[in-house]
């Protein structure tokens, strides 16, 4: 089964929806709820990374019996330094970014917790593309 | 000071065994709270509490049986509750939650108790009758 959404540039009200309805899916399907955390965490923190420090971007979510592979690709600034990015409390956010709740340089490394693979492809000035797979039933 | 009655306090054989459980009426009651969003959830017994205003803080621990106090009020706060598996968030500060997010609560089986507290205040209160924390 394949899914598609938009990440609306600068949308931090609608930011979310994508995990919501993620979430949703895997509950009708039966997903384990251990499970179905990790993978919402994992979406919900790609996806508030990419509105936070990029100009939106999509979302594709590929649910197969054994694994979910869901990529988020922003427009964006790139990320200059992959490893500082992944360090826990590292964070360039903005005064807005943190007024709504972000910014504690927690999310890369959520992200890499909760998934059993994660591929960050960045370039400079063009975007972020993560690509995180959680297998399921493992 | 005497921290040495706080760790007792908190590692209390009795307490770990016999944890107070509550119930979102009564919780409501001591904060002088205003409950809303999902109305489902009064059944439901709560015996920890986490309190934190970053999300990915929150998106880091698991909520079974806990309660999360915020004084974040945005559509991020109910997002947010919904992927951590929150059942209740304790809205401190006296801030309101808008439609938006009581629609998204709603939607999600969240409920929430607006209480006109302070963070501290919330959490001293809870952490007095025995509520735990998560670590
Ligand atoms: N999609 C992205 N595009 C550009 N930079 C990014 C992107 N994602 C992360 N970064 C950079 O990496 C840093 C760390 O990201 P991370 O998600 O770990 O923390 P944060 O978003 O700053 O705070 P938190 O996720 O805890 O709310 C960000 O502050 C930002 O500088
Ligand atoms: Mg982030």
């Amino acid at each position: 089964m394949h899914y598609s959404f938009d990440i609306e540039r600068g949308n931090f009200t609608d930011a979310g929806h994508a995990s919501a309805s993620v979430k949703r899916t895997l509950k009708q399907l039966n997903v384990e709820p251990a499970s179905i955390k990790r993978i919402v965490v994992a979406l919900y923190e790609a996806e508030i990374n990419a509105v936070a420090h990029a100009y939106g971007g999509k979302i594709d979510v590929e649910i197969d019996p054994e694994k979910i592979v869901m990529i988020v690709a922003d427009e964006g600034p790139g990320i200059p330094n992959v490893d500082l990015a992944m360090t826990e409390g590292w964070s360039t956010a903005s005064p807005k970014v943190r007024e709504m709740g972000f910014g504690a340089g927690m999310g890369l490394p959520n992200i890499k917790k909760n998934t059993d693979e994660l591929k960050i492809d960045t370039k400079i000035g063009v975007g972020t593309t993560l690509t995180m797979t959680v297998y399921l039933n493992a | 000071m005497n921290s040495s009655r706080f760790v007792l306090y908190l590692y209390d054989k009795n307490q770990i065994d016999n944890p107070t459980i509550m119930k979102i009426k009564e919780i409501a009651k001591l904060l002088d709270g205003r409950i809303l969003g999902c109305q489902d959830n009064f059944e439901m017994e709560f015996h920890k509490a986490f309190s934190s205003d970053l999300m990915s803080d929150v998106l880091k621990v698991s909520f079974d049986d806990t309660l999360l106090i915020t004084g974040l009020c945005n559509n991020q706060t109910m997002r947010t509750a919904d992927m951590a598996d929150v059942s209740v968030v304790i809205i401190g500060r006296d801030k309101r939650a808008d439609e938006e997010m009581l629609e998204l609560a709603e939607d999600s089986g969240i409920t929430i108790i607006e209480s006109p507290y302070s963070l501290f205040k919330i959490s001293g209160i809870l952490f007095s009758v025995g509520i735990m924390p998560l670590y």
